[in-house]
């Protein structure tokens, strides 16, 4: 009688590293008063959001010409998280996003000729003309993307992360992505890995509450989407997105927890979109009314306005000049846009690989 | 009557080990459950537990043998009421194998058959080695050739990184990353979670962040999970960025056939990423091109797919004593020399090619073996260049054949080598079915010598 020996009982050497942070759910700050003190800083917020504002009307008016093709997602309605964010971190720090990018870019100091002149296709452009309104970078500007996967940014800003801690710099990552992505596995994968690893990650999640046409309740079992790190030690806040103020607050708390060394945080922007997902959108998913109430109650740059004019730091006239500073660089970048030559020829087998 | 112990088999290609330690001495009692042994493979180091309640009557393979064949009889068990008198009989008692027995007709395990082929034969000359002539030559696995690479290219850039599964701690699922983590530490050598979608999308951005992350998958059928990632991520970001955002990324892993692991785990993905523009795709065959391409792959400023096969990974090449010895990526290597047909393979599938010079060789015919090393970007002018001499092709690959490496070499020479050829193309390669797991079913599936010598018999009309 014989048998071979036993059961095998596996390898040797174990031990892992549990994330060590507890579940803080925080409620936001509350945003400050705009005062003498701060009111340049809030007229930049202002302007910088009506850039966007008018960058997406131009862009949605120069689709409707024929003058950008394919997919246009434009920003209109959420400005607020983005300035509010961008005025939060630093030089250095990266930031990453969908392909709902224009408003992103424009925060982060790319140049509007450049982004409005890739929406037409042409040499001009960020990515020479060959990625288009969701593809485009600016190393320089520390913007990684400009993605066209849904959820696929959100690995990669986690790597971004990476990167910053693995140089043993402080810099950070500003990972966004919206209430559509959040249900992708991938962005699990990463809160996982950014817990464990206690990397520097701000995840933002943009919830303007529809994943193309759907709606936040019909695709999430939780909709409270600042919940979503909890089990994993990742702490959460919920923001409101249409207020810049409250974002700039909120992320300068987030920033300050995640540069001091303390892991990834969470922060669920409460936003909107006036446009549909894409220029190609029916919206037959919600009402005329529906977004008629949300522009006319919770618009982030009236709002601002009127905050501006009540406090009775800025007047008419001032907002009236930046209004005009903004159409110049909207205009100027649409005519650079529409004169930019189209790519040679010869571009179709270039950036294909580096050469080495 | 005594149980005789035998040493088991731990992993699908395991057909030797080592007796590392006992864990229990003559005369003592074992109960199941217990460890009894430490068994050393090429992958790792495991603890064998006993079955059955009983003393251990004598060991028959001390602690510290190595090569022990599995099956061999390492110990003998006495069972309640049997003493030491017993032992005299069940010593020589042949061991039964647990495992089923395999078919008459069918002696070697399959998968034999193909680690054999793999073995580099007498013939295998490489015709222009990539290093000085005169050049020390030492014999080293190509497991061993992968971690030197890999720890060579840490030393000399701290931008490089090796990430995976059980890469660290557990020093690699095959062994491969050995003693990384000692040299380097958890900061360069690290563990991920089962998550191959999030941690190739982490080293994708790692990479756009600067670094140069080396991704091992601990094969590639789980990078499927992944594959978004590589593709839209890595390999098409540098053209839709104009040029600013390159990806200096390594993937890699066991690619191809295994043994005994069915359909799931047993798959050549080379056709897959070769379709892809913005990758680069090498599968080595020897030890020295796994060495030198994986250090060039390091280096390289591109998303780089680095295709192993580990039933390679056991095997010995000479490979250059050199301080920093690269092979360049996109360059085939002519393995062995001949006039009469061109035989055109990569990875496991050079072994059966050169298998199969031999054969021919008997009948009289000369077949000139290329090894591509790269399947993207294809090495051509070198195929050609063997094309104009032999006028007769045939390519080998293990993978399936619809818009394989095969179709597309045949394409390229249809189009560029028309007026050179004396025969059709043909390809050999995997049978279009998902692996089965039976073994004489598996074997049918597979390529080997004598198909490959048959196709060149027959393109050559003979």
């Amino acid at each position: 009688m014989a048998k071979a020996a036993g059961r095998v009982s596996g390898a040797k050497g174990s031990g892992s590293k549990a994330a060590k942070t507890i579940v803080r759910r925080r409620k936001a700050p509350p945003p400050p008063a705009i005062t003498k003190e701060n009111v340049d800083e809030v007229l930049g917020h202002y302007r910088q959001m009506l850039l966007i504002r008018r960058f997406e009307e131009k862009a949605g008016q120069m689709y409707g010409m024929g003058l950008i093709g394919g997919f246009c997602h434009l920003y209109i309605g959420q400005e607020a998280v983005v300035v509010g964010m961008q005025a939060a971190i630093e030089e250095g720090d990266t930031l990453l996003t969908s392909y709902r990018d224009h408003g992103h870019m424009l925060a982060c100091g790319m140049d509007a000729k450049g982004v409005m002149a890739e929406l037409t296709g042409r040499i001009g452009g960020y990515s020479k003309g060959k990625g288009g309104s969701m593809h485009m970078f600016s190393k320089e500007r520390n913007f990684y993307g400009g993605h066209g996967i849904v959820g696929a940014q959100v690995p990669i800003g986690t790597g971004l992360a990476f990167a910053h801690k693995y140089r043993g710099s402080d810099r950070l990552s500003l990972t966004y992505f919206g209430d559509g992505s959040a249900n992708q596995g991938q962005v699990y994968e990463s809160f996982n890995m950014a817990a464990l690893w206690q990397l520097p990650v701000i995840f933002i999640i943009e919830n303007n509450q529809y994943a193309m046409g759907t709606a936040v309740g019909r695709a999430s079992a939780q909709t409270e989407l600042y919940r979503r790190g909890e089990s994993l030690g990742i702490p959460g806040v919920q923001v409101d997105g249409m207020d810049v103020l409250a974002v700039k607050t909120a992320g300068d708390e987030a920033v300050k927890h995640v540069r001091d060394g303390n892991g990834p945080m969470l922060l669920e922007m409460k936003t909107y979109r006036y446009r549909g997902h894409s220029m190609s959108d029916p919206a037959k998913y919600r009402t005329k009314e529906e977004v008629q109430r949300i522009r006319a109650e919770r618009d982030p740059i009236d709002h601002l306005r009127a905050g501006l004019l009540t406090a009775g730091c800025a007047d008419e006239a001032a907002l009236k000049t930046l209004d005009r500073e903004v159409k110049d660089i909207v205009t100027a970048a649409a005519e650079f846009a529409q004169n930019s030559p189209e790519p040679d020829a010869a571009e179709l087998y270039t950036d294909i690989l580096v050469e080495a | 009557m005594p149980i005789t112990i035998t040493m088991p088999a731990l992993s699908p290609t395991m057909t030797e080990g080592t007796v590392a330690t006992w864990l229990v001495t003559e005369g003592e009692n074992v109960a199941p459950g217990d460890m009894i042994a430490e068994i050393e493979t090429d992958k790792a180091t495991m603890e064998v537990e006993a079955i059955d309640e009983g003393v251990l009557g004598r060991i028959l393979i001390p602690a510290g043998t190595e090569n022990v064949a599995v099956n061999t009889p390492i110990a003998i068990l006495l069972l309640e009421g049997e003493d030491a008198n017993a032992l005299d009989g069940a010593a020589v008692a042949s061991p039964v194998p647990v495992a089923a027995p395999e078919p008459a007709s069918e002696p070697t395990p399959t998968m034999a058959a193909a680690a054999t082929a793999a073995t580099p034969a007498a013939t295998d000359v490489i015709v222009e080695p990539d290093w000085p002539s005169g050049t020390e030559m030492a014999a080293m696995t190509v497991r061993d050739a992968l971690r030197d690479a890999m720890a060579e290219e840490m030393r000399g850039n701290d931008d490089v990184f090796l990430m995976g599964e059980e890469v660290a701690e557990y020093q690699g699922a095959y062994k491969i990353s050995q003693g990384l983590l000692q040299e380097f530490g958890p900061r360069r050598v690290i563990d991920t979670p089962i998550t191959e979608h999030g941690f190739t999308g982490l080293g994708v951005g790692a990479a756009f962040g600067g670094l140069r992350p080396i991704v091992e998958f601990m094969t590639f059928n789980f990078a499927m999970q992944a594959i978004d990632q590589i593709i839209n991520s890595a390999a098409k970001t540098l053209y839709m960025s104009g040029g600013q955002m390159g990806c200096p990324i390594v993937f890699r892993g066991a690619n191809g056939i295994a043994s005994r692991v069915a359909a799931q785990h047993s798959q050549c993905y080379a056709s897959w990423y070769a379709h892809c523009p913005g990758l680069k795709v090498v599968s080595p065959y020897t030890a020295a091109d796994a060495k030198g391409l994986l250090k060039s792959a390091i280096r390289d400023p591109n998303p780089v797919i680095f295709l192993e096969n580990e039933l390679l990974y056991g095997h010995s090449f000479e490979v250059p004593v050199l301080d920093d010895f690269t092979v360049p990526i996109g360059k085939a290597r002519v393995a062995r020399a001949g006039g009469d047909v061109t035989i055109v393979a990569f990875s496991i599938s050079v072994g059966w090619a050169l298998e199969a010079a031999d054969l021919l060789a008997a009948e009289g015919i000369a077949a000139e073996v290329i090894d591509l090393r790269s399947v993207r970007p294809l090495d051509l002018p070198t195929v050609l260049q063997s094309i104009r001499k032999t006028n007769r092709c045939v390519t080998v690959e293990e993978g399936w054949l619809s818009c394989g490496i095969g179709a597309e070499l045949s394409a390229r020479l249809m189009e560029q080598a028309f007026d050179d050829l004396d025969a059709p193309v043909t390809r050999i390669g995997g049978a279009d079915v998902p692996m089965p797991y039976a073994a004489n079913l598996e074997k049918l599936a597979l390529p080997d010598a004598a198909a490959i010598a048959a196709a060149a018999k027959a393109v050559c009309y003979r």
